[in-house]
């Protein structure tokens, strides 16, 4: 499974999630999706985007929050895991598991290819963890895993590709911030 | 000095709806108040991911107050970076300076105090000193200076 492959299959369940992109999904993404519910965490702290999504569910209850984070990150904050597990929220965690950290050239993570990331999730207390290594599994259980009370762990193992352009997010910080603000707003 | 009772009840009344915190020693005497009120704590793992917390609250429309020790701050300085410079949020920070009291009063040896002035600066933090075992400790006006429009934050003595 690409990396796209893994998203284009998520582009066609994410209704009304917000779907937060991190490092390399902040590259492909906008290709498949322009909507105010999306939000580019570039630039980053690396490894937070599942505390962000942590404290946007808990700020907006009943809000589903999809977080696309890589191996990379995730490894630099792995307590994070133990944190999101505390509270019933609708966040589904979303790896894309490359092995590698893309963005700075495609230099090998701590444990490539070794680390069980279903085993730390559900370690965590997560009680709901998927796992797909090609796209045809990936898309039997998405329907499933993006639904429903969570939070919800995904392990989506994809093709490390190197060579990739520094990815950049579609507007300023600033704008999407205001957009996925008012994008959040109850409606009248 | 302000019991945890009045302390809680100044950073409710200070309008925080949710506090992100790893506590330490002194922090964690607030920690049974804290069970029982409006702030009912959001425990983390790690500072910096207290502050990736508040983000996420932050963009949601609430207003955290994220309470750690300043040797979390020292840790967290990526993440606090990111959400007060990249991202011109208004984060709101309660670090204590563990050792402050024993420096002020040249008895101490804990570099923390040193080290937490400097981070402050050297991150470009708007920030305030409070002792609350000062005779005339003001714990509402400290407390003021966190509700200052945006990023703030409160240097507690320890």
């Amino acid at each position: 499974m690409t990396h796209r492959d893994a998203l284009e299959v998520l582009a066609a369940r994410r209704g009304e999630h917000v779907v937060i992109t991190t490092m390399g999904s902040v590259a492909l993404w906008p290709q498949l999706s322009d909507s105010p519910l999306d939000f580019h965490y570039l630039p980053s702290s690396m490894g937070q985007g599942v505390p962000l999504g942590l404290g946007l569910c808990l700020a907006r209850p009943g809000r589903g929050v999809v977080v696309l984070c890589g191996d990379g990150g995730l490894l630099m904050n792995l307590g994070c895991l133990v944190t999101a597990a505390q509270f019933t929220v609708p966040l589904y965690v979303l790896l894309i598991d490359n092995g590698l950290y893309e963005v700075t050239g495609g230099q090998a993570v701590a444990g490539a290819g070794r680390t069980d990331f279903a085993a730390l999730a559900r370690g965590a207390g997560f009680a709901r963890v998927y796992e797909a290594r090609d796209r045809a599994a990936w898309e039997a259980v998405a329907e499933t895993a993006l639904a429903g009370t969570g939070p919800v762990f995904v392990w989506l193992k994809v093709d490390g590709e190197r060579g990739k352009p520094t990815p950049s997010a579609p507007r300023p910080m600033g704008e999407q911030i205001e957009r996925l603000r008012a994008a959040l707003q109850p409606k009248a | 000095m302000p019991n945890p009772n009045e302390i809680v009840s100044a950073l409710v009344a200070a309008g925080f709806t949710h506090l992100v915190w790893i506590p330490d020693s002194h922090l964690g005497t607030w920690e049974p108040v804290l069970a029982g009120s409006p702030l009912a704590p959001i425990r983390v793992c790690r500072e910096g991911e207290a502050v990736g917390v508040a983000i996420g609250l932050l963009l949601g429309g609430a207003k955290p107050l994220v309470a750690i020790q300043c040797t979390g701050f020292f840790e967290a300085g990526d993440a606090v970076r990111n959400a007060v410079h990249d991202m011109k949020l208004p984060l709101k920070l309660l670090v204590g300076v563990r050792g402050a009291r024993a420096a002020k009063a040249g008895t101490g040896r804990d570099n923390c105090p040193h080290f937490a002035q400097r981070l402050v600066d050297a991150w470009e933090l708007p920030h305030a000193h409070f002792d609350p075992a000062e005779a005339n400790a003001n714990l509402s006006a400290a407390l003021a200076t966190l509700t200052q429009a945006g990023p703030r934050v409160l240097l507690w003595s320890e």
